[in-house]
């Protein structure tokens, strides 16, 4: 039966609640009537309300907290409702989290699991829509995954609290209402990195989050035409196992890259790289992402910042010479401030 | 007694040992000594269970040595070497042994993780305490008053120790806080807090066994306040150079160390440093 990813990751997160009383919940708002979008557990799931702890206002010291406990044998799941929030706690994260079992020489071990949501849309604006993966993917030491499916939200969460390192999932709030089948049993690698989505050799599409739904109305679009993609959901960004990607390349010659954040320095940037550096053809690359500028309130300000399906099928058209091919033509449009028409806000 | 004082005079000892030997060039990571700070650290440390945890930051030395850490170790880590407590991945600033869990040089930072650790006891059910040790400056951090907010709303079991020395690498203490506000920091949050000299190394055990006593019992954080000084330069092996008030503060004043014992204590240094070479 499909459940959303919310639901998906909230129930990976009692099923491991109830699988390991180490796992407890440390957020802002934990004993909210709706936690955290409704991801968070609550004691009516049979988890000891003691494990649910309602945190103060101290992004820096939830995290520290955390680490601690980590340290001291808990597997803590620590919940932003932003991205923007973990800020704070860069020190904790950076410094801490991703780097005491490096510098104890194996002596510790801090087995937590961040969880970030990125915003977008119903004017959120500047500093509540940012995808800042990039600064966390830069980190040596951390597993940083973007679940853009059910199954993945399901899977990544259960094997994050398996595992004995820190681990920072990204959840794109556009995602949590996508509905998809969970596969409880599966017991693979969920950090084994790019899948291929969509088959095809015309190019090779590699999107993250929310953008593989719409990189696959692109590449819906362009098989149509004939000239379908290779669509990869990158899924986790480090470790970066790039063979998929490469094994595609070699075959396409071309790699479009399409980032929830920022272009500059974003997720694009490494996986272009990593390509290039392969012992390969030459490629003809481009990336997709927001400019080099915040991103604005109002709808008004917005308009064509955010990639969408047309975008992406503008992008590959034109590296495959199809420039008469027209987006509003061949792709639906997609709303510039809401996942779905039925979204009203508040956020 | 006296074993208060040979692990003061140990620790002392190696601290004057390393600054004598920095200049070889063979400890080659940046050294914080705790000369003239012993006593709080040997204090507190003769007064927690075994079970307990400390946590520190980059002047760590002393709280190493008093915790029950090797000192072939972190001989051997100052070096560099395989053989450290760290297998040379951290050096001075990340010491780490006996009950000394880790150490965190970036200001603050270590002090969070005490509150986690306390955390984590309290969902078992456990009165095992986390000590931190920090310095005057680490209460100008926001890291500082979010974990002790944390601490005192979640009741944990946790003992702060602020070793204060007046600076913070150069700057005094008065150019940085308001006047008094060190203890303020506990004694506003409704947190016990006590204070003595860091000179008076049985004034800080006593004093630390009533904290303690106090946190095990009514499961509330605990502050330390420790007025002390420190020796030589902020990171490096010289005296400083603009020295107050010493030796008069000098937790030896009033011991004369039994030459066995220093004989001892020079075997047992020369040996971790032997092993170095």
């Amino acid at each position: 039966m499909p459940v959303t990813y919310a639901q998906a990751v909230r129930r990976a997160l009692v099923d491991a609640a109830l699988a390991d009383p180490a796992v407890i919940f440390m957020a802002e708002g934990a004993h909210d009537p709706v936690p955290v979008f409704g991801t968070l557990p609550t004691p009516a799931d049979g988890i000891v309300a003691e494990r649910i702890i309602e945190m103060p206002t101290s992004e820096n010291a939830i995290v520290g907290a955390a680490i601690g406990a980590a340290l001291a044998g808990k597997r803590p799941v620590v919940t932003f409702h932003r991205v923007e929030f973990a800020l704070l706690a860069a020190e904790q994260i950076i410094n801490n989290a991703a780097k005491m079992e490096f510098i104890s020489n194996g002596r510790h071990k801090v087995p937590m699991l961040l969880r970030l949501v990125v915003g977008r849309g119903w004017g959120q604006g500047p500093v509540h829509a940012q995808s800042l993966e990039s600064l966390f993917a830069a980190i040596p030491g951390l597993t940083v995954a973007m679940p853009a499916t059910a199954h993945d939200a399901y899977a990544m969460t259960r094997q994050a609290l398996r595992g004995d390192g820190p681990v920072v999932l990204i959840e794109h709030r556009w995602c949590h209402g996508l509905t998809g089948e969970i596969d409880y049993d599966d017991r693979s690698d969920a950090f084994a990195g790019p899948v291929r989505i969509s088959e095809g050799d015309a190019l090779t599409i590699v999107a993250t989050g929310y953008m593989t739904v719409e990189a696959r109305r692109a590449a819906d679009a362009l098989q149509k035409l004939g000239r379908g993609p290779d669509v990869f959901d990158m899924r986790t960004l480090r470790p970066f196992k790039a063979h998929p990607i490469i094994e595609s390349v070699d075959r396409t010659h071309a790699l479009l890259t399409i980032d929830t954040g920022h272009v500059s320095y974003g997720i694009g940037a490494e996986i272009i790289a990593r390509c290039a550096e392969h012992d390969g053809p030459l490629l003809l690359v481009r990336r997709l992402g927001l400019a080099d500028h915040p991103v604005s309130s109002s709808r008004h300000l917005i308009a064509g910042q955010y990639p969408d399906a047309r975008a992406i099928f503008r992008a590959a058209a034109d590296m495959l010479d199809l420039h008469d091919a027209d987006e509003t033509e061949h792709v639906p449009a997609s709303p510039i401030d809401q996942p779905d028409p039925t979204f009203t806000g508040p956020f | 007694m006296t074993d208060l004082y040979r692990s003061m005079l140990r620790i002392r000892m190696v601290e004057q040992a390393i600054a004598a030997r920095y200049g070889e060039g063979k400890m080659r990571c940046p050294i914080h000594l705790s000369i003239g700070q012993e006593a709080v650290a040997v204090g507190v440390a003769a007064a927690l269970r075994p079970d307990d945890r400390v946590l520190s930051s980059h002047r760590c030395h002393a709280h190493y040595l008093a915790c029950g850490g090797d000192l072939k170790a972190m001989v051997a880590e100052l070096h560099g070497l395989p053989t450290g407590c760290n297998g040379g991945r951290g050096g001075s600033m990340h010491l780490q042994g006996g009950q000394l869990v880790a150490s965190l040089p970036i200001v603050g930072s270590a002090i969070p993780l005490a509150v986690g650790m306390a955390l984590a006891d309290k969902l078992d059910g456990s009165d095992r305490v986390t000590v931190v040790f920090f310095g005057d400056a680490a209460v100008e951090e926001g890291a500082f008053h979010e974990a002790m907010n944390l601490a005192a709303v979640k009741r944990l079991r946790v003992l702060f120790v602020c070793e204060d020395n007046d600076r913070s690498i150069w700057t005094p203490l008065e150019k940085r806080q308001p006047q008094g506000f060190l203890m303020e920091s506990g004694l506003s949050r409704g947190i016990y807090t006590d204070a003595c000299s860091g000179f008076n190394v049985q004034l800080i055990g006593n004093m630390t066994f009533g904290a303690l006593a106090r946190v095990r019992g009514s499961a509330g954080p605990a502050m330390l306040v420790c007025d002390t000084y420190r020796w030589a330069e902020h990171c490096g092996p010289n005296e400083r150079s603009d020295p107050e008030d010493w030796p008069l503060t000098d937790p030896f004043r009033d011991f004369n160390p039994p030459s066995k014992m220093v004989a001892e204590i020079t075997a047992e240094i020369d040996e971790a440093f032997a092993a170095c070479q």
